[in-house]
């Protein structure tokens, strides 16, 4: 018998906002700027919206603030905030929150002015006594600490990490949202400034404006509306700490657990997988959630991500807007990959469409390889 | 079962107490008898709260590191290391005594005290002989 939230709620609306720049807006701005291209998406206005998700690095109580920016009046909010993993768990509260009758219409939504800001990484994280005097930078020399740990147990190299970079540069060469396009080689990489060794600069994410939401909706009514439906198939979350020195071990994320989880509820396994849209704050983070979710075996990303194997024409679609790396962004970024893998199942997304696409696997990632969330996404087909 | 009464300092006290006294100490649990950090009142690997504080001998291995690069006029390249303690736990620190670069995966490190400031903090350098224990 298959879980009792499998396909029982369905993504109806999406909608982006401020990608890339959004010069004089707040976070807010922008979050309301997206959610209001979501719900003309669905064909629904905000008065309909009963129930909010959100997360935010700038307000610390984002449900309130955003309730009340929008002017609206929640039967349901939930703002548990697990970094930028948050927007992909907040699809399994929904659709608990959906299926029990607590709300109708959920809003998932986040805004981020990270770049015209300053470029600074917001934060409201607390400081971590024991690492401070060592000056790490957060959170890339954790993501470096992982990645160097990779390359001393499975002889990963950095021109493999490099290979990342470069498939979601071609992605996003294929994406006019895109917000950097221009042609990247795995030496312009390898070559770029060093940060926090192995990682280089362009090992790194944007730093970018932007907005997305999303509307969720019960299957029953998911039909009602604009687009064809798509469907949560499964979801699972996982985390085993919150700051690096207590990762059990750097080369295994939770998101072992997490796609397990997913898998479990959905009925799938990891060949049912069309494409794959993962959390690409850093190269390495590719790498490893290909490994934890099964796309290969443990220790064989390097080799299963270079020459071109996840770029457009290779043999896993993954990253299909260009990723973090290069398509966007803002500081928390869960919701944009969410947000793509509905275009991918709606067929909408022009060049870069892989042809026949019914299941996405979505997979969010928080703090410093901390938090991990899955969600399968699914077509009518897959029901 | 007893009740917690709080007649002591919290473990992060009692951690930075010990430093200033150049000792390198970490609670160990008397039921699982495992050392963990950082200190916590209640044991992470099996939840009992019967813990005990005791000197490490400062010997550890290097799991992971980084160099971080840093312009020269802001004081240069530097280590961040994660080490795995002997006696079990993995702190985050920095190896001294040798260029940044050259910390390398697999290395045997030693701890010493940095005491010069209010916030004493635990380094380590490389260890001269493989499996030496410091004194401190």
């Amino acid at each position: 018998m298959s879980h009792i939230l499998r396909g029982s709620s369905a993504i109806v609306g999406i909608g982006q906002a401020g990608c890339g720049k959004a010069e004089g807006r707040t976070p807010l701005d922008i979050l309301a700027e997206a959610t209001h291209n979501a719900l003309d998406d669905a064909g629904l206005s905000l008065s309909d919206v009963d129930g909010l998700f959100t997360g935010s690095s700038y307000h610390f109580m984002p449900t309130l603030s955003t309730a009340e920016y929008l002017g609206i009046k929640p039967r349901f909010s939930d703002g548990s905030m697990i970094g930028g993993s948050s927007f992909i768990a907040h699809t399994l509260n929904a659709a608990m929150a959906i299926h029990s009758g607590l709300c109708d219409v959920a809003l998932i939504c986040y805004g981020s002015n990270q770049r015209t800001a300053g470029g600074k990484l917001a934060t409201m994280s607390e400081q971590q006594t024991y690492e401070v005097p060592y000056k790490p930078h957060y959170p890339i020399s954790s993501y470096a600490l992982a990645a160097a740990r990779h390359m001393y147990q499975y002889g990963t190299t950095r021109e493999q990490l490099a290979d990342v970079a470069v498939a979601a540069r071609q992605w996003a060469q294929l994406n006019p949202e895109a917000f950097v396009r221009d042609k990247l080689t795995r030496e312009d990489v390898l070559n770029s400034r060093m940060i926090s060794d192995p990682l280089s600069l362009l090992d790194c994410c944007l730093v970018t404006d932007g907005g997305g939401a999303v509307i969720m909706v019960s299957s029953e009514r998911a039909r009602d509306y604009h687009h064809k439906p798509v469907y949560l198939l499964g979801m699972g979350m996982a985390h085993w700490h919150r700051q690096i020195t207590q990762m059990p071990d750097l080369t295994i994320t939770a998101a072992k657990e997490s796609g397990q989880r997913a898998y479990e509820m959905a009925g799938l396994s990891v060949k049912d997988i069309d494409v794959v849209e993962v959390y690409d704050a850093f190269t390495i983070n590719t790498l490893l959630f290909l490994e934890d979710l099964g796309f290969c075996p443990k220790g064989e990303g390097g080799a299963f991500v270079a020459n071109g194997n996840i770029s457009p024409g290779g043999t896993l679609p993954v990253n299909t807007h260009g990723g973090g790396l290069s398509c966007v962004h803002p500081g928390m970024y869960g919701i944009f990959i969410l947000i793509e893998a509905v275009r991918q199942l709606r067929g909408s997304c022009g060049k870069r469409q892989i042809d026949g696409a019914e299941v996405a696997l979505v997979h969010g990632n928080g703090g410093v390889l901390s938090s991990q969330a899955t969600s399968i996404l699914g077509t009518e087909q897959t029901l | 079962m007893t009740q917690i009464t709080n007649k002591e300092v919290g473990p992060d006290q009692i951690y930075t107490d010990y430093l200033k006294k150049q000792i390198f100490a970490l609670p160990k649990c008397m039921k699982c008898k495992k050392y963990h950090f950082f200190p916590r009142t209640a044991c992470p690997h099996c939840g009992s709260f019967k813990l005990e504080w005791y000197p490490v001998t400062g010997a550890g291995e290097v799991y992971s590191c980084t160099t971080i690069y840093r312009k020269s006029e802001r004081g240069g390249n530097y280590n961040v290391s994660l080490i795995t303690l002997n006696e079990g736990p993995r702190i985050m620190s920095r190896v001294e005594g040798v260029e940044p670069e050259s910390v390398k995966i697999g290395s045997r490190v030693t701890a010493s005290i940095d005491n010069e400031t209010d916030e004493p903090f635990v380094i380590f350098t490389p260890t001269e002989i493989p499996g030496s224990c410091h004194t401190y």
